[in-house]
């Protein structure tokens, strides 16, 4: 038999509920921020990685396989711990100047998903057949433009779908905040629980969260690579 | 600035075993428990996951699915909050903190093997089947001596990368005290103060090195399939 009294009025009005809603918002704001870096970093680092010079490309290609073969976890506590050691002097003024736990998170999530998503691009791009290169800077493009104007509009387009899940990672991952005291979804359940004791009603309200988002974003793959990627396909 | 790695050669036995053989296995031992014993486990919720999720019977299968989509919508980090916090509520007695990280990880990891086993049967093309049953094998029967066979032998690559991510995912052990090489390296960390770029640098190259050789290995034996099958 439960023992457990459930008291669903605890997280669904009053303090508790204003404590919950504040960390949805964090939540997206962390995602948000994390999101747009990580798309544009992976980018660099994907273009980086299928570049001519051999340097370029061995710098990427390191990057990569270290940022994806080490616990996101250690990362956030590297950049939020020890990175005071390894960065100039202006750039510690200025993290510390700011929200220096968010900021911690946003360089931790924005580094560890760029190399997953440069992975993604790097795979759209490659599955471009090679002739569309070979015409495009035969007709005068310099790579990067050939890059600019016609391979990377269409890789992307069939990257959607993987970046979409890579991005769907990121809010689930951003809960790791949490260790280092932002205050986001997960941070803000655990508190209602330790305040409340009513533990089973916050993280049912916080998965409940986490799970209309994803549903929300696997909805909209679903839906791009029927209405848009499998006609592009077909052609 | 200037790194000192003393601190490292200090603590090594620390790092690697915690304080066996004094106290309880610690660090990289630990580590590897962890993920070694919640591979094995959701191996096996793996697969079963995956067979109900391509079961004949629509409401085994959709209920199945259910699970499996719920389990890979949430972040570990609020499973393991919900098997710490409500197993001794509902079952009014508490159960060890790495028994606790075991059963979020194999109970989170068997969604995403469910994947992978799912897409590794359908992937077997489906002339097996009808010509398995057509030969008088029942349907149970051409799953296990025909299809699973050559699926498994397919997954190996994808099992491997999800013991990667194993290795990353039992870092969360930490969040429950559980003395895994996160928690001790944070240990130390409090301990020693002045030096967590040493010591965060260092641990993340532990775990590189272990990720990355399996990593490796995952795509070798990938390569090695592809060569075996085409023959």
């Amino acid at each position: 038999m439960l023992k457990y009294k459930f008291d669903w009025a605890v997280v669904l009005s009053g303090k508790y509920f204003d404590w919950l809603v504040s960390g949805v918002k964090v939540t997206i704001q962390l995602s948000a921020v994390s999101i747009a870096l990580a798309f544009l970093l992976g980018l660099i680092i994907a273009v980086m990685r299928m570049s001519r010079v051999r340097p370029v490309r061995w710098f990427a290609h390191g990057y990569l396989e270290f940022f994806r073969n080490t616990p996101l976890l250690v990362q956030i506590f590297f950049w939020y711990f020890g990175s005071y050691k390894v960065l100039p002097e202006a750039a510690n003024d200025w993290l510390v100047s700011t929200n220096f736990e968010f900021a911690s998170a946003v360089i931790a999530l924005t580094i560890y998903t760029s190399a997953f998503i440069a992975e993604d691009i790097r795979s759209g791009v490659l599955s471009i057949p090679k002739e569309q290169m070979e015409a495009a800077r035969s007709s005068g493009f310099s790579y990067i433009r050939s890059m600019r104007y016609i391979i990377l509009p269409q890789a992307v387009r069939i990257t959607v779908p993987p970046l979409i899940s890579q991005f769907l990672n990121l809010v689930k991952n951003s809960s790791l905040a949490m260790t280092i005291g932002v205050a986001e979804l997960t941070y803000q359940a655990r508190q209602v629980e330790s305040y409340t004791f009513k533990g089973f009603e916050a993280f049912t309200a916080a998965t409940a969260v986490y799970l209309a988002m994803s549903i929300l974003i696997t909805i909209v793959v679903t839906w791009y690579s029927k209405t848009i990627l499998s006609p592009m396909k077909a052609r | 600035m200037g790194l000192d790695f003393h601190v490292i050669w200090d603590n090594l036995t620390y790092f690697f075993i915690g304080r066996y053989p004094h106290g309880p296995l610690g660090g990289v031992a630990l580590t590897f428990y962890l993920a070694v014993v919640s591979c094995i486990l959701s191996f096996f919720g793996g697969m079963f996951l995956g067979l109900l999720a391509i079961s004949r019977n629509r409401v085994i299968r959709y209920a199945s699915e259910a699970v499996i989509q719920i389990v890979r919508g949430m972040p570990l980090l609020m499973v393991i909050f919900w098997m710490y916090f409500l197993y001794p509520a509902l079952m009014g007695r508490a159960m060890p903190e790495s028994q606790t990280v075991i059963l979020a990880l194999t109970f989170f990891t068997s969604a995403y093997m469910s994947q992978i086993v799912k897409a590794g049967i359908e992937g077997i093309p489906k002339g097996q089947t009808e010509a398995a049953i057509s030969t008088g094998l029942t349907h149970r029967h051409t799953m296990i001596y025909v299809i699973l066979p050559q699926a498994l032998r397919n997954m190996i690559p994808s099992f491997v990368n999800q013991f990667v991510s194993l290795i990353k995912d039992t870092s969360l052990a930490f969040i429950v005290g559980v003395s895994e090489l996160t928690h001790v390296a944070t240990q130390i960390n409090n301990r020693s103060l002045i030096y967590p770029t040493e010591i965060f640098l260092f641990i993340a190259v532990v775990y590189f090195i272990f990720c990355y050789a399996f990593t490796t290995l995952s795509r070798w034996l990938e390569k090695r399939l592809a060569w075996a099958k085409a023959i």
